[in-house]
């Protein structure tokens, strides 16, 4: 047996059938992950080893319930199977993964897949809860009825997987080079025609759950309660924000401590002269002001990735698609709205599941409206340089008070956005919100880590390839050119960023900006935090000694430290935002306009916070 | 219940899109989509969305629970599957009324 290459297989399943976990099961470590030409569906493959020694290539496709796809990711899984995707030659074989508990819906897309004439394996994932509940299933019968063989497996605990992989190798061999695709999208009579063939499937292979799942119902019946479901959800969210403040603290102080140790060594090795400027003000101290939300990053996306594994995601948008729909949009936005409080870019790429692509640009262009955590530098900063550390009514700190209603505007605005875009733009009826609520189960350790690693080390690496850079940039140019002999204040005004900042000066004069806050904007265009490290940069270079937030309580006036937390609730200060939109919406048009429109909010909130500021005598 | 007195809110048979957490029913017809937008989808749309659903003739439709506000949108187990669907399209659903 000597294999001249190595065959495809592609998984292909409802959502919720535990297709990643099989995935992840069957190639181990040796997966690569990446995008999709043109479009930034995730696309997962890697090699599994058979006992034999021979190698299969398995693909991951997004799940879904039909070919007729809706949704990019959909349309992605479609493609895939008809090997309609440029440079991605069509599967050798399919594996139809199925959740062994909820049959019904992914017989009738095994049917479908069976007319595209490629070989099939039905593989019966989480047989170990069927068990369990007591559903019992005849392989036998049920491959003989679907016409491909079946097998079954437990992801999770890794077994069955070598059955599956022989048995998906074996249909591999007998595939034709290229298989007569069969498939057209199916009229509503032949819709109705395979779920009838597929119910008497499922009469003739299938009994009943015995004991069947009751959690599920217990749990639905508070988790979706009018009230109780309501209170449960907010105070998830609260718990959520909760702990990204508190609970990261400690080792946000530790990362700190560390950068600071780092710089002092650096100062003590280094002979003196530009070289220590450079690597002390501009490169740790730069990367340390934004490697310190690292913490607070991976526990948002803990509780995301913890409350999409155990089912209760779905549940979230339905208790929040009524509150949704008023502002018009969809019930699934919920999901990458919240991711977006982590970070703009995750969050627009999960609208992918939005079927619609109305609601999915509104959900695209709100989304980085949404308080990212590369805000929350910046805020902390300019919060505790400018708001006096003091109570209000005795209990709530006035800090964070201001905190709490800079996420307030976003939201607000947010909802605001989405409202005119539905009331102005795209008048007419609303989308169809439908949705699977799948069986809560919980969380696979292995799973989060794995994600949450994934991450961890996107966001280290953006620090690397773009932060990095942008220091020394702006080291470079708040250091030079030098001033002539005897000139007189500070060195930094007669650098290349300074003369920029005073140029710029008149324009942002009208919203309380120094030509130092106008510096710093500059390169906090590329990412929002960098404005934190930019200002430190700024002022070290320009001689003023001590912690940043000293510096700024003496610099700053509330009326400016407030129109700069308002212009910063809306600027659309981030690259990598605006090339994701591009690349969700195939083309310049949508990010010129994300940028446009949110530019314009961040000026006029400024403006009016800043003269409203100054009128109030907060100046 | 064969001597209960008929309430004229339990009409049968009924349209899911009115359906409230409790009523129980057989499919006896999936419809096409009412007269929406043209730019959106079209009604044949909805039917093929109901369908792969699992909202089929003959499937058991069970109404689990109501959203919080305006009871919009509704949770059912259709052939023990949960979906959650907005009224507007549960409107093309209707069922013949089973007893609890």
């Amino acid at each position: 047996m000597t294999p001249t290459r190595i065959a495809t297989v592609a998984l292909v399943g409802n959502p919720n059938c535990g297709k990643t976990a099989l995935f992840n099961a069957l190639t181990g470590g040796r997966q690569k992950v990446a995008n999709y030409a043109g479009v930034t569906v995730e696309r997962k493959e890697g090699l599994a080893n058979l006992p034999t020694g021979r190698q299969l290539r398995i693909l991951d496709l997004p799940g879904t319930y039909s070919l007729r796809a809706r949704s990019p990711d959909e349309v992605i899984t479609r493609d895939a199977v008809l090997g309609r995707l440029a440079g991605e030659p069509p599967p050798d074989v399919i594996i139809c993964v199925a959740d062994a508990t909820n049959l019904g819906l992914v017989l009738r897309l095994a049917l479908e897949l069976k007319t595209t004439g490629l070989p099939m394996v039905f593989v019966l994932n989480m047989i170990d809860i069927a068990e369990r509940q007591g559903i019992e299933i005849d392989v036998e019968a049920l491959s003989r009825e679907l016409g491909a063989p079946v097998t079954a497996t437990v992801a999770t605990r890794k077994k069955g997987l070598e059955a599956l992989l022989e048995l998906a190798a074996t249909q591999a061999d007998g595939s034709s080079a290229t298989p007569p695709s069969g498939w057209r999208e199916p009229a509503a009579s032949e819709v109705r025609v395979a779920h009838r063939q597929a119910r008497d499937l499922m009469r003739t292979a299938v009994r009943p759950p015995s004991r069947p799942d009751t959690l599920t119902g217990r749990l639905d019946s508070l988790l979706l309660h009018p009230v109780g479901g309501v209170a449960v959800l907010l105070g998830l969210l609260f718990l959520m924000f909760q702990a990204v403040f508190t609970w990261a603290a400690p080792a946000q102080d530790l990362i700190e401590a560390g950068f600071a140790a780092l710089g002092v060594g650096a100062e003590a090795i280094l002979p003196d002269g530009w070289m220590t400027g450079l690597v002390v003000d501009g490169l740790i101290a730069g990367v340390g002001s934004v490697l310190v939300f690292l913490p607070q990053i991976l526990i948002l996306f803990l509780f995301i990735l913890l409350l999409e594994d155990s089912g209760y995601m779905a549940r979230a948008a339905f208790l929040m698609d009524r509150i949704m729909g008023g502002a018009g949009l969809h019930g699934r936005a919920f999901i990458p709205l919240l991711s977006s409080f982590a970070c703009a870019v995750p969050g627009i790429m999960s609208t992918r599941v939005i079927d619609s692509r109305r609601d999915r640009l509104t959900t695209i262009l709100t989304a980085p409206l949404m308080t990212c955590s590369a805000r929350i530098p910046v805020y902390t900063l300019i919060i505790s340089a400018l708001i006096p550390n003091r109570t209000v009514g005795g209990v709530l700190s006035l800090q964070g008070l201001v905190m709490f209603s800079l996420y307030a505007a976003g939201i607000l605005a947010a909802l605001g956005v989405a409202f005119l875009i539905r009331k102005v733009f795209w008048r007419g009826g609303s989308e169809p919100f439908m949705m699977q609520l799948p069986d809560y189960k919980r969380p696979e350790p292995g799973n989060v880590l794995r994600n949450l690693g994934q991450k961890a080390w996107a966001f280290i690496s953006r620090a690397g390839r773009i932060i990095l850079p942008l220091m020394v940039l702006v080291w470079a140019l708040s250091s030079w050119p030098a001033p002539p002999e005897g000139a007189e204040g500070p060195d930094i005004a007669y650098s290349a960023a300074g003369r920029l900042g005073h140029w710029l000066e008149p324009i942002f004069a009208p919203i309380g900006f120094s030509w130092e806050m106008v510096v710093a904007l500059i390169p906090g265009m590329a990412a929002r935090e960098v404005a934190v490290a930019a200002l430190g940069a700024i002022y070290a270079v320009g001689g003023e000694e001590g912690a940043l937030a000293g510096i700024l309580a003496r610099q700053w006036s509330l009326a400016s430290g407030l129109a700069f937390l308002a212009w910063y609730v809306f600027a659309p200060q981030c690259v990598a935002t605006l090339a994701v939109v591009k690349r969700e919406t195939g083309g310049w048009l949508w990010p010129s306009i994300m940028f446009a429109y949110m530019l314009g909010l961040a000026y006029a909130a400024a403006f009016l916070v800043f003269q409203a500021s100054r009128a109030l005598g907060l100046a | 219940m064969p001597n209960a007195v008929p309430d004229p809110e339990r009409t049968n048979p009924f349209i899911l899109g009115e359906a409230h957490p409790g009523d129980l029913g057989v499919i006896i017809k999936v419809r096409t989509g009412g007269d929406r937008d043209p730019d959106e989808l079209t009604a044949r749309e909805i039917e093929l969305r109901l369908l792969e659903f699992g909202f089929v003739e003959g499937a058991r439709v069970e109404v689990l629970h109501e959203g919080p506000i305006g009871g919009d949108p509704i949770a059912v187990r259709v052939d023990g599957i949960r979906i959650a669907l907005r009224r507007a399209e549960a409107m093309n659903v209707i069922l013949k009324r089973e007893a609890a």
